[in-house]
């Protein structure tokens, strides 16, 4: 009898941020070219230069081709039928004039955006679909000197700072979608922290994809003086529909000397239903470049939505003594594919980077690793150590690991190990027999197998995180 | 009754293993089953506790006058159903002290009694293992990851101590073990029974175990039933005379 309770509940449970917000938006109609861009562009009341670096990327765009390499399967996707922009008609001045409805559904998803409700003390910038609706302790934060705003805005307030370091980590032809992403991108944030400065609270982002047939292109660019340190995440969750929706976003992280940057991302998108209808494509170019000498860049991701994810967040270790790190989880379940991994480009002297990469396969998920480690000529020393560790659940789904090694200097120590491994019929049923559903018993295992990933988030997100991984893999046995 | 088992009939994999099986067992009451290997001593164990292998295709189970075969694994040993097994399988990753206290809180919560917190728990364990002398360094590490076969016995014994179960089930917890941690397991069998609503069911294939823990009841396997039940001098007279002795032949040959 308990156990039908349980199961109904689970259902019930699937994916709980799948509600759509109703408000009335002014979105774009469906098509793109230099019109539409130029019309984001107006929207936005940009600078000409960045209406010329836009129209130059979507240029070069044409001319470039989708990747097919990753070990992803999805119908073609017809960029004429998406539609470049959609936001909130009401223009925001003050939270005040922020719609209800908005606020209501970041209430619901439980980011605060009132003030006085801040006692999380999380700084938070708001994306819904193409633009930033509201971004929290501003005024705190610019009395250290800390820009914390959306693009859109750093474009008029900051343009020296962004003209400086935009496409600076991640070229307009580095990829398809980043191209692309170059030609439209619409909102995401801005963060810079002046030299010495340590950033007194966790800056975070959250975005919202709501339109019916919108992508969301946002572009996110993140600058650490020099002996600075700022830890920044990143939500994401989109209603449950039956169209899939295009996400290809560009993350820029600039670490200067001393400086350590920690960022951590746990993806909710709407992964799509059991026969892989609907869902989110994800399709997102992240790289940090350590400029200066002992700086820091570590990449943290909780990966559990999308029905097709395409990331590789990257650092490029540049300084001398510079750190990369990457620790990852990435859940495939129904027919969730995912193709992840890092790319760690040792150019500096005695440069370290770390990866730990845990990949959890379930129903009919596939899950796939790849990672380059590269090491230049003139990185003397470079370290790196890798370990990719993949969890079977159920008999259909897979694994599949791809590492790449460059190796251009010889005195490079380089280790890789790699293990994959199931949840057995045996494990569920000891610790079933010991009480603990099975439901349950599978969270604790798949909590025991990326263990040492999520000890790298920040205390309030770890344990939306765990909750998180729980939830992804509910129903996923028997 | 505890429990009472009707004219029994299981397969494995297709194969009938338990011929029409009955068995009873009282409150407080010591049962111990005999018998040569693939006589279904532990297949009986693993379907009582709901063994994903074993497939009931006759018979009845009621305990605690429910019915048995209606509750899952879970809810059977939350109801307080336990079994030893013979070889606990390794769970990387999952902490032993972790994983010991939420199952002791998932039968409170079945039971609608408060969940005991870290410290209580702490302390809760750090007693319990002192009295039998085991190591508490074993609930620091992953569950079964690499324990020693001793190890891995003493760790179901732990839990075997912190879940204190109504019925307990002991698929050979001696073999491989040395005199002094054979006594051990006397030791916390013998003082859980002290409490006289629970039983206790055992296999074992020797007698070292049977002179710590005294039986009331003996029961002999043989083709998936029970052939021939007697006190613990039965248990004695197999260990002297061997199976053909009293009467049984053996299926081996």
């Amino acid at each position: 009898m308990s156990d039908n309770k349980q199961i109904k509940e689970i259902l019930n449970k699937e994916y709980k941020l799948g509600f759509e917000t109703l408000v009335q938006s002014d979105t774009f109609p469906v098509g793109l070219n230099e019109n539409v861009i130029k019309a984001i562009s107006k929207k936005k009341n940009e600078p000409s230069w960045l209406l010329d670096f836009r129209l130059k990327a979507y240029k070069k765009w044409q001319k470039m081709e989708e990747p097919t390499w990753a070990n992803l399967k999805y119908p073609k996707i017809n960029y004429q039928d998406i539609a470049y922009y959609s936001a909130p008609k009401k223009a925001l001045d003050s939270l005040d004039e922020v719609d209800p409805e908005i606020l209501k559904t970041y209430e619901k998803l439980g980011i605060p955006l009132e003030e006085q409700k801040m006692l999380a003390g999380v700084a938070v910038d708001a994306v819904f679909d193409s633009v930033s609706v509201k971004t929290t302790f501003q005024a705190e934060l610019e009395k250290l000197g800390i820009i914390f705003c959306s693009i859109s805005d750093a474009a008029h307030k900051h343009p020296e700072i962004l003209k400086k370091y935009l496409a600076s980590v991640v070229s307009m032809t580095d990829n398809y979608f980043a191209a692309l992403n170059s030609a439209v991108f619409t909102d995401g944030s801005f963060v810079y922290i002046p030299p010495n400065t340590r950033c007194p609270m966790e800056l975070s982002t959250y975005f919202r994809i709501n339109a019916l047939n919108t992508g969301q292109f946002e572009r996110t660019i993140i600058i650490c003086d020099e002996n600075s340190y700022v830890s920044y995440n990143e939500g994401c969750s989109a209603p449950s529909r039956d169209e899939r929706q295009l996400h290809a976003a560009v993350v820029e992280l600039i670490a200067l000397d001393n400086a350590q940057i920690k960022y951590s991302t746990i993806q909710n998108w709407y992964p799509g239903d059991e026969q892989g209808k609907g869902g989110i494509l994800n399709f997102v170019t992240k790289r940090g470049l350590c400029q200066g000498e002992n700086s820091k860049i570590s990449w943290t991701q909780v990966e559990t939505g999308s029905s097709l994810t395409w990331k590789y967040p990257s650092c490029v270790l540049k300084g001398k003594n510079s750190v990369g790190e990457f620790y990852s989880v990435a859940i495939s379940s129904k027919a969730q594919q995912a193709d992840t991994g890092t790319k760690m480009i040792h150019i500096g002297e005695n440069t370290k980077s770390t990866i730990i990469s845990k990949g959890i396969s379930a129903m009919h998920g596939v899950n796939a690793y790849r990672g380059l480690v590269r090491v230049g000529k003139k990185a003397k020393n470079a370290r790196n150590i890798s370990e990719c560790d993949s969890l079977l659940i159920g008999n259909k789904s897979k694994a599949h690991t791809y590492p790449y090694h460059e190796i251009k200097n010889s005195s490079a120590n380089i280790e890789h190990e790699a293990t994959t491994s199931k949840i057995s019929d045996e494990q569920l049923f000891y610790l079933s027999q010991r009480g603990i559903d099975e439901e349950d018993a599978i969270a604790m295992i798949v909590n025991g197998f990326c263990k040492e990933v999520l000890k790298e988030l920040p205390m309030e997100f770890a344990a939306e995180a765990k909750e998180l991984l729980s939830i992804s893999l509910e129903g996923s046995v028997g | 009754m505890l429990l009472n088992i009707k004219n029994l009939n299981v397969n494995i994999e297709n194969k009938e293993i338990l011929k029409g099986l009955d068995l009873k067992i009282n409150p407080g009451e010591v049962h111990v089953l005999m018998g040569q290997n693939g006589t279904g001593k532990s297949t009986l164990v693993k379907t009582l506790s709901a063994h994903y292998d074993c497939e009931v295709t006759n018979g009845e189970i009621e305990y605690k006058d429910k019915n048995l075969l209606e509750m899952g694994v879970a809810q059977r040993a939350n109801e307080g159903i336990f079994m030893s097994f013979q070889n606990p399988v390794e769970v990387k990753g999952v902490n032993n002290s972790y994983f010991l206290r939420t199952a002791i809180n998932e039968k409170r919560k079945y039971h609608k009694e408060e969940e005991l917190d870290t410290m209580e728990f702490l302390k809760l364990t750090k007693k319990e293992l002192a009295k039998y002398d085991i190591d508490k360094k074993l609930m620091q590490r992953d569950l079964n990851d690499g324990f020693s076969g001793g190890e891995k016995k003493r760790n179901e014994l732990v839990q075997l101590l912190l879940l204190k179960p109504d019925l307990i089930m002991l698929d050979e917890i001696d073999s491989g073990l040395d005199v002094d941690a054979v006594k051990v397991v006397a030791k916390v069998v013998n003082d859980l029974l002290k409490d006289k609503n629970r039983s206790l069911l055992m296999i074992t294939h020797y007698d070292k175990l049977l002179s710590h823990i005294k039986p009331d009841f003996v029961h002999i396997l043989k083709d998936g039933k029970i052939v021939k039940t007697g006190d613990y001098s039965l248990a004695l007279e197999l260990d002297s005379k061997g199976y053909e002795a009293i009467g049984i032949e053996d299926e081996t040959n």
